[in-house]
């Protein structure tokens, strides 16, 4: 290839022919890199908790129940599954499935997030801040909420999404593109509580 | 400046057009990895031995997700590389803590005993 191919009036090829890297479309791609870069975001978060979980003697282990964290779980995969229908309904033209299934998912959403505050309200009630406890390191609290806060936000985040796209898909303004993308993000959600339930839930139950 | 060429329409790597059979399938193998998480927790084993059980039971949840719920797997093979390649690295290059960790467990060299405050 000479030079004046690499200059702005002749383009190198593959640059101006309109195909995606990899074949995948720009808001597609966006999403991933997105995720990846999130998921170093949890990674880190949940690494720096096994650093002090390891490097603490007294750490607490407050659960002793895992029914409310095992509803939630099965509340979450669930929804994962509604969005699977809902992106492939819309990928077939069914825009009333596509539409009741991301509904459905972003009620799952909701119905997780409202679970996921009435276990904060009685880990509260018991005592837990976020620099203390009645069980032993304060770090705890922190390192707990601090890791299922920031996956609540992303479950808040991802509802709002869901009901924000999911409309306007609706209406026409977005389309089934759209809608996967928003769908990768719902699962990259679920995805991240697979490891946030045994670390910082299961780990810690109490015997 | 040169025009663009016509932009030629091309089809997504993914078209999820899988069966929704595939999808309950999917999803009830990853219900049941989950269930299994909840049952180590409750086996006789040390936190060490637990934690590398879990890890291994999430990572197998985690990859059926990536592969079949977010359809990685009918993505092209350089894209799938892509995106494996980077996150195993970020995740790997994370590990560099876990020696400090336990040198403050073991109170060793600087460090106050099993305590978890390094000493001045």
């Amino acid at each position: 290839m000479s030079q004046v191919d690499l200059t702005m009036e002749g383009h190198a090829p593959g640059l101006v022919t309109g195909i995606p890297p990899f074949s995948v479309p720009a808001k597609k791609m966006a999403i991933w890199l997105f995720i990846i870069a999130d998921a170093a975001t949890f990674a880190g978060c949940l690494v720096a908790y096994g650093f002090l979980r390891n490097g603490t003697p007294d750490w607490p282990r407050p659960f002793h129940s895992i029914v409310n964290v095992a509803i939630m779980t099965f509340v979450l995969l669930t929804s994962s599954l509604t969005m699977l229908l809902g992106v492939r309904a819309a990928k077939a033209g069914d825009k009333v499935g596509a539409f009741r299934w991301t509904m459905i998912t972003a009620v799952g959403g909701i119905l997780f997030a409202l679970l996921h505050i009435r276990e904060w309200l009685a880990l509260i009630g018991e005592g837990m801040t976020m620099f203390h406890n009645p069980w032993g390191t304060g770090l705890f609290g922190a390192s707990f909420f601090s890791i299922t806060g920031l996956h609540l936000l992303h479950v808040t985040g991802g509802v709002i999404a869901l009901l924000a796209v999911g409309i306007r898909y609706m209406g026409g303004r977005y389309n089934a593109d759209d809608l996967e993308v928003t769908g990768l993000y719902w699962h990259f959600v679920d995805l991240v509580w697979m490891f946030v339930v045994p670390f910082v839930y299961l780990l810690n139950l109490g015997r | 400046m040169v025009d663009a060429p016509d932009v030629q329409p091309h089809e997504p790597a993914a078209r999820y057009t899988d069966s929704a059979g595939k999808y309950l399938v999917i999803y009830l193998c990853i219900l049941i990895l989950a269930a299994l998480q909840f049952v180590i927790a409750y086996t006789h084993v040390g936190t060490e031995g637990m934690f590398a059980r879990m890890l291994l039971v999430a990572i197998a949840e985690a990859g059926l997700a990536l592969m079949f719920f977010m359809h990685l797997w009918a993505e092209k093979r350089g894209f799938l590389l892509f995106v494996l390649i980077i996150t195993i690295f970020v995740l790997l290059a994370m590990q560099y803590g876990w020696t400090d960790s336990n040198r403050m467990n073991t109170g060793a060299p600087f460090s106050q005993p099993n305590s978890g405050v390094v000493s001045p």
